[in-house]
């Protein structure tokens, strides 16, 4: 019977005009937002959260800021770190290593095209193994920098493939001009799948140094506490021994020291933001989609009338009946899901590549075929849920009330 | 009563009156009447007469205001609703006027409906809606909607619909009433062949002619009372009553 019911509803929903697909807009528009959310949400997690690269799992990092509001790295804030801060947190017992790292935003030119960007330092000695260890991977093309080298930088990934905006790649052997002084590049640095490790110019410490004209300016003090597990403790350190350096109350601290835990919970609070505000969206596009449905069932039971006693007359039973409306109901809700589903899918599939060629990552979307799977059983039930009303009224009919029209 | 004839359907004093406004309508008013297996009856009368009403009352469509209504013996005011469409569904065939067919299901899938009701199988459901496609003479018009059809070709659709669940009792209400003269003839003959295989048929029409020239018996209605009773002079058709001798013998194996 339910199978048979389902064949007519599909057979009436056939038959059906503008005006009901017009309904399911509801449906569609809740289940498009939340299958492209969590196709795509996953990405951009993946996508934030690989921004914290190198210092994600084992780094604490300082910077100059805080209340006292200051900018991104290298942007001069109002009190930067110093080799005094970097000196005095080396020395905590409970931090293994502390690394000088600047970042300074400069002009890069290239066969006469110039291009806007970050050059990050490279420490020396044990703290350069640390960081090339952090960062995984080794050279794609050429090598990277050793400590004697002078006037040499190792590139970013997005050099070699030509996506930084020059209008040619660039391999090793090749000269470039960064603010105005050349540089010999030396190599290429793997994909790490982030713009802010494959947009950037890497170059040691000391020729950073001169260039930028850093005197003992640190911008971040990228920090490995002794005992992984102790981040938090390191941290309440760090911050003890900055504020007597730097003499501020605590409370009042001009300076930031995030664990990747914290950092990473930011960001997913952010995220998790975002994520209820396109859940709430679509619940209420889903609640007015239902509505929409009990209003067309409605409808057309009022129109099918003379349909409902021709079926009784010819020996429908009431049950007969409600399953038919409550089953077409279900199904234009399904309907309404199957686009929802494949139009959320397309988003987060054209999100995703959107976020790779923005940031120059390398994400998968993130196609769940469970979610998707409930989504569509989701939309059956939330349809034929909103057809309950006009099913049963249908089902009442008197058949020769309906048949006389 | 003669042996071997049975009372198919019987209507004990039937009363069905509806409140229009400060006005009561007595549509059927007290009628009493019984139909003998096998019979072809015609219900005659003017426009307004109670047929259509007198029609649904014994087709279970509708509950009487008094008085009381048997099919095959059954009370059908005892029933349940959903024991009497049923009984509707598996006894009883109608035919409509505007033929009724359901215009989103093509002339086969409406002959099956009735079938599906009943819980047949869908193979079942097929072979006999191709059966009585060829029955009416439509076998080439089984994918073909409602719509496709002209008036004579949905009425015999309607009849085949009608038939598919074997019914003993076929309800005919105005069945050439929108048909034109050549075309109503060809429906009638169907009527006609459906009695002689042993059906009991109920047909009205507001027609006299129509009616003297095909029922076994007609009763003239007139403001929901039943005004007065002729029977065709020799009765019963007789290949009619052998043809259900034969049916019921058939059934009892
Ligand atoms: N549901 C109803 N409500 C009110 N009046 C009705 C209803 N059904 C039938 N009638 C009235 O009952 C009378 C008989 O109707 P009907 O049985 O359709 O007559 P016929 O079929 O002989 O033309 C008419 O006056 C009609 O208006
Ligand atoms: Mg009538």
């Amino acid at each position: 019977m339910i199978i048979d019911s389902f064949i007519l509803s599909l057979k009436n929903l056939k038959h059906r005009g503008i005006r009901s697909w017009l309904t399911l807009l509801g449906i569609f528009i809740g289940v498009t937002a939340v299958v492209s959310l969590i196709s795509l949400g996953n990405g951009l997690q993946l996508a934030v959260s690989s921004q914290f690269g190198i210092s994600s799992t084992e780094l604490i990092t300082v910077e100059a800021g805080g209340i006292t509001g200051a900018g991104p790295p290298g942007s001069g804030a109002v009190n930067p770190l110093t080799t005094k801060e970097l000196d005095a947190i080396e020395k905590i017992s409970s931090v293994k290593r502390a690394t000088r790292r600047n970042i300074a935003a400069g002009k890069l030119e290239y066969n006469d095209r110039v291009v806007f960007g970050y050059a990050a330092s490279v420490p020396s000695g044990d703290d350069r193994k640390f960081i090339y260890e952090q960062l995984g991977k080794g050279a794609v093309e050429g090598r990277l920098l050793k400590d004697s080298d002078v006037g040499k930088v190792f590139l970013g990934y997005n050099f070699y493939v030509n996506k930084v905006g020059l209008d040619k790649e660039i391999i090793s052997g090749k000269k470039v001009l960064i603010n105005d002084k050349e540089f010999e590049v030396v190599g290429i640095l793997e994909k790490q799948g982030s713009f802010i490790f494959d947009n950037v110019v890497y170059m040691n410490e000391k020729d950073m140094i001169d260039l930028f004209d850093l005197g003992d300016k640190v911008d971040i003090i990228a920090v490995q506490p002794v005992d992984k597990n102790e981040m938090d403790k390191t941290k309440a350190d760090i911050e003890r021994v900055l504020r007597r350096i730097r003499n501020v109350k605590e409370g009042e601290e001009d300076f930031v020291v995030s664990t990747p835990e914290a950092s990473l919970a930011s960001i997913n609070g952010i995220l998790a933001g975002v994520k209820a505000f396109i859940v709430i969206v679509a619940f209420i596009s889903i609640f007015i989609g239902a509505l929409g449905i009990v209003n067309t069932m409605t409808t057309s039971v009022l129109e099918r009338k003379g349909e409902i006693g021709i079926m009784k007359s010819i020996g429908a039973r009431n049950e007969h009946i409600f399953m038919q409306f409550f089953i077409e109901a279900g199904l234009l809700g399904l309907l309404g899901g199957l686009v929802g589903a494949l139009l959320g899918t397309l988003l987060g599939v054209l999100g995703t590549q959107g976020i790779n060629s923005f940031i120059g990552a390398d994400l998968k979307p993130n196609i769940d075929f469970m979610l998707i799977f409930f989504s569509l059983i989701g939309s059956f039930l939330i349809g034929a849920l909103a057809g309950i009303i006009p099913a049963m009224r249908a089902s009442k009919q008197n058949p020769v009330d309906a048949l006389r029209g | 009563m003669k042996e071997g004839e049975n009372i198919i359907i019987e209507l004990k004093n039937v009363y069905k009156h509806y409140h229009m406004g400060e006005n009561l309508v007595r549509a059927v008013d007290g009628v009493s009447l019984k139909v003998m297996e096998g019979e072809f009856v015609a219900i005659m009368g003017p426009s307004g007469s109670g047929k259509s009403t007198c029609m649904n009352l014994v087709g279970s469509l509708d509950v009487p205001t008094k008085g009381r209504i048997f099919l095959d013996g059954d009370d059908i005011s005892t029933l349940s609703e959903s024991d009497l469409a049923q009984i509707r569904g598996k006894k009883i065939g109608f035919i409509f006027q505007s033929f009724n067919l359901i215009p989103n299901l093509t002339a086969k899938e409406n002959i099956m409906i009735p079938m599906m009701f009943q819980g047949e199988d869908v193979y079942i459901r097929e072979n006999k809606a191709e059966e009585l496609l060829k029955l009416v003479e439509l076998a080439d018009r089984g994918n073909h909607y409602p719509n496709e059809l002209s008036g004579g070709q949905r009425q015999r659709v309607a009849i085949a619909r009608a038939l598919a669940n074997d019914p003993e009792v076929i309800l005919a209400d105005e069945p050439t009433g929108n048909l034109d003269t050549k075309t109503g003839h060809i429906v009638m003959e169907f009527l006609e062949k459906l009695n002689h295989e042993g059906r009991t048929i109920i047909m009205v029409t507001h027609d006299p002619d129509l009616a003297q020239a095909h029922a076994d018996i007609v009763y003239w209605l007139k403001d929901g009372k039943i005004e007065k009773t002729t029977k065709k002079k020799n009765g019963w058709s007789k290949t009619g009553k052998e043809k259900l001798r034969e049916l019921k013998e058939e059934r009892r194996k």
